[in-house]
């Protein structure tokens, strides 16, 4: 469905953030994105929503591919229009809007709109917090509030694929797993793909059924979900888990240490 | 008493007027973060061109109102495109230098075509005054203050309910998000400066009709800064309440304090007034973010 093939992304014409990143989401799966703290793995979902050009970035090489046709160097509406819809990293959501303007703005490019109220509810299924905020503007919410508004702003764009940008960020561990289990549902019940960053690998994994770890620009190691869930390799520099299943922070920072002065 | 509420009156007529010119300029600073400063030229080239229509082609008002506004929305689509969308991504500063160019050459060629002698309306409105048990007002006035609260309350169902409107708020708000929703800025942005200048002639036109028309009424553009400034450069609310305050002001400050001290407060009065809030709350009434330092 989703195809990269080896792109090259800079940022201010200088700064060379992803380096021949390829990655492939089969059509109605959900593919886990992981890897440490800028790696590129933002860089990427941007590059495939059109979205660089605002940050000053651009794809310098490479192609991506969305159910055959090309799509890089088109702008962020049409990618939208053509079934991707990014929810960006930190939420994001319109501050001033109220919780169901916010949805609203999510359906902006639907073309059939007397489905929306009914689509409106459904959110409200899934995430029955939100009911009871949705006139209220989306600003005071709480980070976890907001993380499901814009999952929410998302699904109302009725996407064929998600991408979704650490949605765990900033959120409490037990709400992590409700999170990701409405992602799950999601994609069980509306068929849409899933594309998802990760800092929290191990949940991450959990839902996915496929993933790639990516390190300074491209992929260094991919594999199906339980697999990588249960490579020692994984587990000791991602997962934060020793031989022996025990957390090891310790090590796991060490050999982030030794790795970046390799770089 | 009367002569209290007649500047009342006056006063809050020609504020909402204010306040219409003023969401103009607020809508565009909403959604580029620049001063519009040739909005004042954006005021006064929308009764021209009515007057014309009625004067020399002898159009009904009506109709040539309607042939005004959008002739106003395709000007401010043309300026939107070739003096804005070129330097989108430049410094705000650059933008606003680019507003104070543009106010330079609209208001040039005002004068070079109509000439910078004050002009009447054709009577359109009524001119016998109707008494509210003592209060007189003309059906001009009356009728500005209807057809602005009637546009007022058009403008917030729109932005309130529909697409456009929400969609609108949404790139004032955060830009990129907007962006990731799909929703085209450039569109957004041609839109603002199409409404922006649609509203700046309606409010032009009523002027015109209140009190004449002149190339020094651009003056308005001065006037409706300490409007938004007041109000809160960011706040559509804040206009509005910030035209009434100042409309209303300006009034009072013409009918009491000019006649003692040989006139001018009634420009003045705004500016101190802005000051003075300022100081107390210096992101205006309304307004949530930092004012732009031009
Ligand atoms: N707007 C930008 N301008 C310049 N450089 C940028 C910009 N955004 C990101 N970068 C750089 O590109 C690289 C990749 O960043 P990216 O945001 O994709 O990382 P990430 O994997 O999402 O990290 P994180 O987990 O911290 O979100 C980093 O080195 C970062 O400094
Ligand atoms: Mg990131």
């Amino acid at each position: 469905m989703l195809q990269v093939n080896n792109i090259e992304a800079v940022y201010s014409k200088i700064i060379l953030a992803l380096k021949g990143m390829s990655l492939h989401v089969p059509e109605g799966k959900i593919v886990a994105l992981l890897g440490s703290n800028g790696a590129g793995k933002s860089t990427t979902l941007k590059a495939i929503s059109g979205l660089l050009s605002g940050d000053g970035g651009q794809i310098t090489d490479g192609t991506i591919e969305f159910e055959g046709e090309k799509i890089n160097n088109i702008t962020p509406d049409i990618i939208v229009r053509k079934g991707i819809f990014l929810c960006m990293e930190g939420r994001r959501v319109f501050g001033d809007l109220t919780v169901e303007e916010n949805l609203m703005a999510g359906a902006y490019t639907r073309k059939n709109r007397t489905t929306i109220k009914d689509d409106m509810e459904k959110i409200y299924v899934y995430f029955p917090k939100l009911k009871a905020l949705q006139h209220r503007k989306a600003g005071f919410l709480s980070g976890g509030e907001q993380q499901m508004l814009a999952i929410g702003r998302g699904i109302m764009a009725k996407p064929k694929l998600l991408l979704l940008d650490e949605p765990s960020l900033g959120i409490a561990p037990l709400l992590v797993k409700e999170i990701f289990q409405n992602i799950k549902q999601i994609n069980q019940e509306e068929g849409t793909s899933i594309l998802v960053v990760e800092q929290n690998a191990n949940v991450a994994l959990s839902i996915a059924d496929y993933g790639y770890i990516m390190e300074s620009g491209r992929v260094v190691m991919q594999g199906n979900a339980d697999i990588l869930l249960s490579n020692e390799e994984v587990r000791e520099h991602y997962l934060g888990m020793g031989k022996d299943g025990e957390k090891n922070y310790k090590e796991n920072k060490m050999y982030r240490r030794r790795q970046r002065l390799v770089w | 008493m009367t002569f209290f509420l007649q500047m009342l009156v006056t006063g809050i007529v020609v504020g909402s007027i204010y306040g219409l010119v003023a969401l103009g300029f607020v809508l565009i600073y909403r959604a580029s973060g620049a001063l519009n400063l040739a909005n004042g030229e954006f005021v006064i080239i929308g009764p021209y061109i009515c007057l014309v229509l009625m004067t020399a082609y002898k159009i009904p008002f009506i109709l040539s109102l309607v042939i005004t506004l959008i002739f106003s929305a395709i000007l401010g689509l043309v300026v939107e495109r070739l003096v804005i969308r070129p330097i989108q991504n430049a410094p705000v500063v650059s933008v606003i230098m680019a507003t104070i160019g543009l106010s330079s050459l609209l208001g040039g060629a005002v004068h070079m075509l109509w000439g910078h002698q004050t002009r009447t309306f054709p009577q359109v409105f009524p001119s016998t005054p109707i008494n509210f048990s003592g209060l007189i007002i003309t059906p001009v006035y009356l009728w500005s203050f209807i057809v602005v609260i009637v546009l007022l309350l058009l403008f917030s169902l729109f932005f309130k309910f529909s697409k456009m409107g929400i969609a609108m708020r949404a790139v004032a708000d955060d830009r990129q998000a907007a962006l990731s929703m799909g929703i085209s800025v450039k569109f957004v942005y041609a839109a603002t400066w199409a409404i922006a200048s649609v509203v700046a002639a309606v409010g032009g036109v009523l002027l015109g009709n209140i009190n004449g028309l002149s190339p020094t009424m651009a003056a308005i553009g001065l006037t409706v800064l300490p409007v938004v400034i007041l109000g809160g450069l960011d706040s559509v609310l804040g206009a509005i309440v910030g035209g009434f305050i100042i409309g209303i002001l300006q009034n009072m400050a013409g009918g009491y304090l000019d006649p003692l001290i040989g006139g001018g407060l009634k420009e003045v009065a705004p500016f101190i007034v802005v000051l003075l809030i300022l100081m107390l709350k210096p992101y205006g009434l309304f307004g949530s973010r930092g004012i732009e330092r031009v």
